[in-house]
């Protein structure tokens, strides 16, 4: 049971929360311009890190915002929590 | 006759307050303070038990959570519990105990007679078990292990007990009141922290309780007491008798089970919960949880009255009892010492201690000289003997390399043999989330490396055996962790007991004392006395290829019991590494996952029982209406929907036809108000509507509906349902009712995520609306006598509009949609209203012989029209094309999903298709749902695999057509109009149809548009 801190309602156990994958992975503009190769990399592949991972959140049983976390997907020790549209702390990974 | 073998005084027990108990049937007595295993012991009786496999006789091993044998049924009827272990079951007056997993007794097992059961089992069994013909597993082992082998009875009635559930937060949890755990809890609680301290025993202390070390010249148990009285004394500290940290999990989240009645009967008394179970969040966890001796493994080392050492040491100290007459003490280490010790002091003869160490030199070892106990140093036991119970070992000397034995033979009788090859840290909940060992070559074990989170390991646990050690770094622990939530800093403040003299010599390690013969040849030498699993096995499991310590595990079953191998697991690592020839520490140690000790699944459930408590369910504002008028209910996600309504003495069938032929000849009514309903909102709604949507929906006007399509991102069908247009800037959304959270989820999560620029705001209203759907030739008749305000005429008020209006005096509205083929209508009122309307409905309807029907005929009218239901005829791997639903599929813009349909996959020609089915020899046949079709006529005989060309996805009766219909995903489906299919069912039969238009009933739609 993971305890998450929701940047809108403070700490909370997993219970709460939905889980999102990946974040930062943008749904191309014009998908249209997209080969299927790369449309396909969109859809079904993550980088499925070891260390460091930015993921997405969602508080479902609280205030049903999505947010990101950056955890360590080794310790599932989370490192920061921030909101959609913030830029993730440490920098490009 | 009773207690023969109780010492005169000693112990923790209190001879005044003596308990009867049964055993097999055999009325015996012991004392409060007692468990089970003690109080047998007492009586002299140690067998309790026979071996899973092999059906050996098992005594009484271990005295706490790790004894691997004595499992017994506690009670009868609805409380009975089965696989109790002896050794940490309170005794209690009544209590009534057998033995499991011996027939026809414990004392004379047919299957150890026979030997009928072993050669089925051999090493590798399980693993073996599953590339046999599966007939096998029906017909030979199954029916043979559920005789032979069953571990105990479930209860056949239903739990006579409550069971509960707190959710606790602390800054410091502390698990093992022993020494360090005792000390760590008086460090923090000190200083203010908010402490949790537990412990699976029933009373505080730990190793205290068992030992005679002196804490400040008093017996340690002394110093242990004044602890607990100043913590008692501390307003912010829990402390938590009987209660098992059963498994750590991340972020300092403990369970713990706590057995608040167990100890007082075979059922709770008072009302009171049988066990509950707390869920902490701690900031800090401290976990000072012990270590277990590992006994050596040695030849024919099964036979009752071969224990551990330290309990044998337990029995005498804490229990008072006397477990044998003549002892033979065989140990690698100092600590057995002491048990020669105890054993002698209390005028158990001695016969010897057997140490594999050549010479050692201890504070202990001079005591044992000067006692006069004979000591065989640098000798090993190389075999036992005895029936039921062990008679003698045979003594040799161990070679310098500590893998063969030579010269004489010493016979010496014993009917006890106190084992010790050193201790195995307690590392379970260290290791739980994520902690990290290493294995240390001074105890020869593993202690933790890096733990996970702010958690400590202190004392034995941490590998630190020596009391005063075990305080000072309890002390060190609970300091920190104080620290860590602001108390003070990480300097101890306390002050530690002054401890005797404890200087000790070294350990020789040894995993498996050598025999005089090689290894399978050689009598049986247990590593997991459970499963019978022996240092042969772990051989073959090598010899077979087996590298990995994970590996051997599973194929030989090592540690599988319900003891998950804390006596044997680290002996056989270490055997398993001398196959192997490789270092112990590369091998490792299998993974430690929860629950540390068994949980019963009452403490899980807790108060959430039966159909009303486990699981929310949800109830339409008409749902009484529904019950008196007699309708049997369906499940659909988590509301109880109407399935249809039978009157006395009507068939299912009876009733679907009726409510059915009513419906397309009258007039039928439904509750829908369970279909998930969305507000939508906000300048740019219709915009977000477009992105959701694979239709168009910008230029439908005001007072205007829409069936609309959803999809995945990877082009795959979601959702659908009728969104209405309620004005410029707000629309109504439907969803299936089983997808309306998942749809609202889906919905959320692109706005807030992909595209935060839109405007909109959603809004959950299913609850909000009842909703009662009318549909039939007289629709229209009804709803007028009951709604005003709206011209109900074909030309003002045409399919798929919808009207504001008022329906039995209240606000209303009201669509024309239809999901049934006919004239429909469907009523939209405030919840609260949603019965007085209906009433009002019911009423108007009389003359026209209105009839409510369920889902069931909902399911049968749509059917008939090929309407599909998502999450039915669906099932996330189906596209819209696939449907024919290509005029759903606009072109001038993107929505989700859009991408997915022209990848290579989503265009393959050979995809499955929507169509109907009829059957063929009966055209009344009910193909099952779900039912694959082939095109191979003789499916059963003919060579496999049979190509599949697709499978049924609803099949219902029709008395509309007098004949039964069904929908189904085939390949290339809609180019194969009236190719004949072939159904094969499991009992053989072969159900032959022929493929249709999925639309079965009105294709023009003329009904639906008068
Ligand atoms: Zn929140």
């Amino acid at each position: 049971m993971l305890h998450i801190k929701c940047p809108w309602c403070g700490w909370r156990d997993e219970s709460e929360f939905g889980y999102g994958g990946e974040a930062h992975i943008e749904r191309p503009k014009d998908p249209d311009s997209v080969s299927d190769a790369e449309w396909a990399d969109y859809l079904f592949f993550g980088s499925n890190r070891r260390g460091d991972f930015r993921e997405r959140w969602v508080h479902s049983a609280g205030c049903r915002r999505w947010f990101n976390a950056v955890r360590d997907t080794t310790t599932y020790e989370f490192k920061a929590f921030y909101r959609m549209g913030e830029e993730p702390p440490g920098g490009e990974q | 006759m009773s207690q023969t073998k109780r010492l005169q005084s000693g112990g923790r027990i209190d001879r005044s307050k003596p308990l009867t108990f049964t055993f097999n049937g055999q009325s015996l007595q012991g004392y409060e303070g007692d468990t089970l295993a003690s109080a047998l012991l007492a009586n002299g009786i140690s067998l309790v038990s026979r071996s899973f496999k092999l059906h050996r006789p098992r005594g009484i091993m271990g005295a706490g959570a790790e004894c691997p044998n004595s499992l017994v049924q506690v009670g009868r009827g609805a409380g009975t519990i089965p696989n109790l272990r002896a050794t940490q079951t309170e005794l209690y007056q009544g209590l009534e105990a057998n033995s499991v997993n011996c027939w026809p007794s414990v004392k004379f097992d047919v299957n150890a007679v026979t030997g009928l059961f072993s050669p089925l089992l051999p090493a590798g069994f399980y693993y073996k078990t599953f590339k046999w013909p599966k007939s096998w597993w029906d017909k030979v082992y199954e029916p043979r292990i559920r005789k032979a082998a069953g571990f105990g009875k479930a209860p056949t009635e239903p739990d006579p007990d409550r069971y509960d559930k707190k959710n606790r937060h602390c800054d410091v949890l502390i698990v093992g009141a022993g020494p360090a755990g005792l000390a760590a809890a008086l460090e923090a609680g000190r200083r203010g922290a908010r402490v949790i301290l537990c412990d699976e025993q029933n009373e505080f202390g730990g190793s205290l309780l068992a030992n005679r070390q002196y804490l400040d010249g008093k017996p340690g148990i002394e110093w242990a007491k004044t602890a607990v009285a100043e913590l008692e004394s501390l307003e912010e500290v829990t402390l938590l008798a009987r209660t098992t940290a059963f498994g750590h999990y991340h972020h300092g989240f403990v369970s713990l089970l706590e057995r608040v009645t167990d100890h007082m009967g075979l059922t709770s008394p008072d009302g009171r919960p049988r066990q509950r179970q707390w869920r902490v969040r701690a900031n800090q966890v401290v976990l000072a949880t012990g270590a277990i001796e590992r006994p050596l493994v040695f030849c024919n080392n099964d036979r009752p009255g071969i224990m551990p050492a330290s309990a044998v040491s337990t029995y005498i100290n804490r229990y008072g009892v006397r477990p044998g007459q003549r002892a033979v003490v065989f140990t690698n280490n100092d600590s057995a010492y002491q048990t020669a010790l105890d054993l002698n002091d209390h005028g158990i003869d001695v016969a010897a201690i057997v140490d594999v160490r050549p010479e050692s030199d201890s504070v202990l070892v001079d005591r044992a000289r000067k006692e006069e106990i004979p000591i065989y140093g640098g000798y090993a036991v190389v075999d036992t003997r005895g029936g039921q119970h062990v008679s003698g070992v045979k003594v040799m000397r161990l070679n310098g390399r500590g893998d063969g034995v030579y010269g004489e033979i010493h016979h010496l009788d014993c009917d006890l043999v106190a084992s010790s090859g050193g201790w195995n840290p307690v590392i379970h909940l260290h290791s739980h989330p994520g902690g990290t060992m290493r294995y240390d070559e001074s105890i020869a074990s593993f202690v933790p490396d890096q733990a996970v989170g702010n958690t400590y390991n202190a004392g034995a646990c941490n590998g630190n055996f020596a009391l005063g050690g075990c305080i000072t770094e309890g002390l060190s622990a609970g300091a920190t962790a104080a620290a860590g939530v602001g108390f003070g800093s990480e300097d101890i403040e306390g002050e530690a007991p002054a401890t005797g003299k404890q200087q000790e010599s070294p350990l020789r390690p040894m995993w498996r004392v050598p025999s005089r013969k090689a290894i399978p040849r050689a009598p049986k030498q247990f590593i997991d006395v459970q499963n019978d699993q022996t240092s042969a096995d772990v051989y073959l499991a090598v010899r077979e290829g087996y590298r990995s310590i994970e590996h051997i595990k599973r194929y030989t079953a090592m540690g599988f019991g319900t003891d998950q191998g804390k006596l044997g697991n680290i002996n056989g690592a270490g055997i398993a590494a001398e196959a192997l020839g490789e270092d112990i520490a590369k091998v490792g140690t299998t993974t430690f996952r929860p629950a540390y000790t068994p949980v019963t699944m009452g403490a899980f459930a807790g108060r959430e029982l039966g159909p009303e408590r486990f699981h929310a369910v949800r109830k339409t504002p008409m749902h009484k209406w529904h019950v008196d008028h007699g309708a049997l209910f369906e499940n659909v996600g988590d509301w109880k929907r109407p399935w249809y309504y039978p009157k006395p003495g009507e068939s299912m069938r009876e009733a679907l036809d009726r409510e059915s032929y009513q419906t397309r000849h009258a007039v039928g009514v439904l509750d829908a108000s369970t279909l998930g309903k969305i507000d939508v909102r906000g300048p740019d709604a219709a915009e977000f509507l477009n992105r959701v949507y694979t239709s168009g929906w910008k230029t439908m006007e005001v007072g205007k509906a829409r069936y609309g399509i959803m999809l995945s991102e990877d082009g795959m069908i979601m959702d659908d349902g009728v969104s209405a247009r309620i004005a410029e800037d707000h629309y109504h959304m439907t969803t299936t009712t089983g997808g309306a959270a998942r749809v609202l989820g889906h919905l959320e999560e692109y706005l807030q995520t992909e595209w935060p620029e839109l405007q909109v705001y959603l809004t959950s209203t299913t609850d909000q609306w009842a909703a009662i759907s009318l549909a039939g030739p007289h629709a229209r008749d009804v709803v007028a006598k009951v709604v005003s305000g709206v011209d109900l005429s074909g030309g003002a008020f045409p399919f798929m509009t919808w009207r504001d209006c008022e329906a039995a005096g209240v606000p209303a509205r009201l669509f024309r949609i239809s999901f049934s083929g006919e004239l429909g209508f469907e009523i939209n009122v405030q919840a609260n209203y949603g019965q007085y309307v209906w009433d009002a409905v019911w009423e108007a309807g009389q003359e026209y012989g209105i009839t409510p029907y369920g889902t069931e005929t909902m399911h049968i009218l749509r059917a008939e029209k090929g309407f599909i239901i998502a999450g039915q005829d669906t099932d996330g791997s189906v596209n819209p094309m696939d449907f024919g639903m290509h005029g759903l599929l606009s072109k001038k813009k993107d929505y989700i999903g859009r991408r997915s349909l022209s990848r290579p996959d989503a265009m393959r020609e050979d995809r499955e298709q929507f169509v109907g089915l009829v059957t063929l020899e009966d055209p009344k046949e009910i193909i099952p749902e779900g039912a694959q079709l082939v095109e191979e006529p003789n499916a059963n005989e003919a060579p496999k695999p049979v190509p599949l060309h697709g499978y049924v996805t609803s099949s219902y009766y029709s008395s509309t057509l007098g004949h039964s219909i069904a929908l189904a995903m085939v390949k290339r489906g809609r180019e194969r109009m009236d190719d004949v299919l072939y159904s094969p069912q499991a009992d053989g039969r072969v159900i032959q149809c022929r493929i249709t238009s999925p639309v079965f009933y009105d294709p023009k739609g003329e009904r639906q548009n008068v």
